[in-house]
């Protein structure tokens, strides 16, 4: 299957909507900070792996898939969902390489430049996902 | 003060950006990936290196793994109730949140603490 850059897919996103999104974003860093200052590092870890937009990306996808089927004159609650479903099966594979990120940070961070640590283990989460999503495609 | 602004600005861009990315590609389960992208972490871990150091941030990425253990597991489920019952999306990836918060703090107990 090819992957696509659709620019375009932006005009449907709608203000409000990137609002709500910069919103959970930001809450749930200051809310991972504050458990982190509350309970200690280990409990605050945690947080850094919290399913922080997926509600609301997931509500999204359903969403415009609904409104696509609308417009062609169709009910498309099913088929929001299934495409919901989709998605988060694409974030679980994405979550086996956040796995990933979060061990070479534990491994590597503590004597080693902060900037190249966080640029590879972000590398390694693109790498690993993308690999393992091809990998799961072909299969 | 300033602190927590700023963790709300950086954390808030950094998601918003991935976000976009997941809203540009396709197809929809490529897309996915970018939901859990390492928005919150690449956030706070920056800024936990500057004010607290490298040995403390590691020690929040070491309990970052059981975190992404619980987010596997809780989206895995997710794929599968949407799909194979078509709930709401917003009720299922709500009420799933007490499965990740429960798994992850189960396994920290387990295995960390």
């Amino acid at each position: 299957m090819k992957i696509e850059a659709k620019f375009s897919a932006l005009k449907n996103v709608k203000p409000h909507e990137y609002f709500v999104r910069f919103l959970f974003g930001g809450l749930v860093t200051v809310l991972a900070g504050l458990i982190a200052k509350r309970y200690g590092p280990g409990v605050g870890g945690l947080f850094l792996a919290f399913p922080a937009i997926f509600p609301a990306t997931a509500t999204l996808v359903e969403k415009h898939e609904k409104q696509k089927m609308h417009r062609a004159g169709l009910h498309g609650s099913r088929r929001g969902r299934s495409a919901a479903a989709v998605d988060a099966a694409g974030t679980s594979i994405g979550a086996i390489g956040l796995f990933f990120f979060a061990v070479i940070v534990w491994f590597y961070l503590p004597g080693h430049p902060a900037w190249i640590v966080l640029l590879v283990a972000g590398c390694a989460w693109f790498a690993i996902s993308v690999l393992i999503w091809v990998i799961r495609k072909r299969i | 003060m300033t602190d927590l602004l700023l963790r709300f600005l950086f954390g808030g861009l950094i998601v918003s950006g991935f976000a976009v990315l997941g809203d540009i590609f396709r197809p929809k389960s490529f897309a996915g990936l970018f939901g859990a992208a390492p928005s919150v972490a690449l956030a706070t871990l920056s800024l936990t290196i500057a004010s607290k150091g490298h040995i403390y941030a590691a020690t929040e990425a070491r309990s970052m793994t059981l975190g992404a253990i619980a987010f596997i597991v809780y989206a895995s489920a997710a794929s599968f109730l949407l799909m194979r019952y078509k709930p709401p999306a917003l009720l299922v990836s709500s009420a799933l949140l007490f499965l990740w918060l429960g798994g992850s703090l189960g396994l920290w107990f387990l295995l960390l603490k």
